[in-house]
């Protein structure tokens, strides 16, 4: 579905992404791990157009996007930091966003509107929200339009246990309707018994991309953190 | 495209500033014709504070506006939409506020107290320098990543534009004054639009007598039907080539 060929990123004098390739299929789950600084959030923001990369392509569903933006109507995308204009309201923001993505014919998934509880504090504005609000609308803007591709930086940092369960309910659910699922997390434990994949990427470069099972038995950990440390350490 | 503007709009319509801003020029136009007993001559007072306030209003506050939504503009560049069209829309908004704030502040009263054709240049060549001035600072906003950095451009952009540029052009005459550049300086102001301006309001009026042989001249030029056309042609590109630049780099940003 996604397809990354030999993508590089230079910022300045930092080699953000170097020559990196990947392929992410439908129904996937996929964890991106990597130590702070290894190009994770770069990758996720050329596939989705906001940093144009150097050299090399990506293509999504057979075509390039440098070309085709309207891809993005297929990807939720939720950022690390969710930045949205200061003076607006949580639900200002919300019925812009429906405005200018939604379709009529598309139904909306206000699930985690719902639960996240949203729905009350609609008249609160962007910049009085505490961080862990901020990711909340920054999660069901991504849910909402129920898109293909689910692209989440980071998602559970900073939300409270039972937001982050709700959360990864969540994903699991749009798992399991047979989307793609990117993550990015460094709480490894959360990832567990979500991710069917691991892309593991370092200074730039992508080390692996394996199945867990596969990284699971050549490590011979049970437990996915321990097999990252592993890795880890024989670097 | 259209939401996009409806957006940038609402957002800047619930900027105080922007009502401070039309008060401010309808109370300074509206006083200056009321105090002059010949409207022709309030006009000419008019014409140095609007060549001073309408470029410098423009340019800050589009400046810094492009920089507060820098949120807005990650949000939008995240969907589905053409940078193109954010990056136009942005332009549009600030452009069309910019223009309107003007029209309400400044074009009431001079079509109110001086409806010549001397009062519809004033209000064409007003209109033109929001919407240049609104692109200049795009241009510079977009290249700067940093906001101190950008506003600083700006200021020194509209230092150069109002003041730098004239003593330029004063020193250069005085070195050569004993060259016949009489011509060439009709040229030169095609450089600073500003000066384009001031020069097209001043022939309109009797004024330009006193302007000496360089008057004449200008007279020969920009009086004729086709210097008008001309010089209305320049302050379009001088609108349109800064966006056209902001756009190029807009569209490989990293945002």
């Amino acid at each position: 579905m996604i397809i990354a060929s030999n993508v590089s990123k230079q910022f300045g004098k930092l080699k953000a992404l170097d020559n990196v390739s990947v392929t992410c299929n439908k129904g996937e789950c996929i964890a991106l791990i990597g130590p702070n600084g290894c190009g994770k959030t770069t990758l996720i923001k050329s596939i989705l157009g906001m940093v144009v990369s150097d050299s090399g392509f990506i293509t999504f569903n057979g075509k390039n996007i440098k070309h085709h933006w309207r891809y993005r109507e297929n990807i939720g995308y939720m950022p690390q930091i969710g930045r949205y204009p200061d003076n607006m309201t949580i639900g200002q923001v919300l019925d812009m966003m429906k405005d200018i993505r939604g379709k009529k014919n598309v139904a909306l998934d206000e699930d985690l509107i719902n639960q996240f509880g949203l729905k009350e504090i609609l008249s609160k504005r962007m910049r009085t929200l505490s961080g862990g609000t901020r990711q909340k609308v920054s999660a069901a803007l991504a849910f909402l339009f129920n898109p293909d591709v689910l692209i989440l930086d980071e998602p559970t940092a900073g939300l409270d246990t039972v937001s982050s369960e709700i959360l990864k309910e969540k994903i699991i659910a749009e798992k399991n309707k047979g989307k793609l699922v990117l993550i990015t997390s460094h709480i490894l434990s959360e990832l567990d018994d979500l991710v069917t994949q691991v892309i593991y990427m370092q200074d730039g470069k992508l080390c692996f991309h394996k199945s867990i099972t596969d990284l699971k038995e050549d490590t011979g950990e049970e437990k996915l953190s321990k097999a990252i440390a592993n890795v880890m350490l024989s670097r | 495209m259209k939401k996009i503007i409806k957006y940038v709009i609402i957002d800047i319509l619930r900027n105080k500033i922007m009502l401070a801003y039309t008060v401010f020029l309808l109370v300074i136009s509206l006083g200056i014709f009321s105090l002059e007993d010949n409207s022709a001559k309030g006009l000419l007072s008019l014409l140095n504070i609007i060549l001073i306030i309408v470029p410098l209003v423009s340019l800050l506050f589009s400046a810094i506006y492009v920089y507060n939504s820098s949120e807005f503009l990650e949000l939008l560049v995240s969907q589905p939409l053409k940078r193109k069209v954010i990056w136009l829309s942005l332009f549009s908004g600030l452009a069309a506020s910019m223009a309107f704030a003007f029209l309400i502040g400044a074009g009431i009263p001079i079509l109110l107290y001086e409806a010549t054709a001397t009062g519809f240049m004033m209000l064409g060549t007003g209109l033109l320098l929001s919407v240049i001035f609104v692109a200049i600072a795009m241009l510079a906003a977009v290249m700067a990543r940093d906001k101190a950095k950008g506003i600083g451009v700006v200021i020194l952009l509209w230092l150069y534009f109002s003041i730098i540029f004239d003593g330029l052009v004063l020193f250069v005459l005085f070195q050569f004054a004993d060259y016949p550049l009489e011509k060439m300086m009709v040229g030169v102001t095609a450089f600073n639009p500003i000066d384009l301006s001031r020069i097209l309001i001043l022939l309109k009026m009797d004024v330009s007598a006193l302007m000496g042989y360089t008057g004449a001249i200008f007279k020969d030029f920009f009086g004729t039907q086709l210097g008008l056309i001309i010089s209305f042609l320049v302050l379009i590109t001088w609108a349109v080539i800064p966006t056209w630049l902001s756009l190029r780099r807009f569209n490989h940003k990293d945002l």
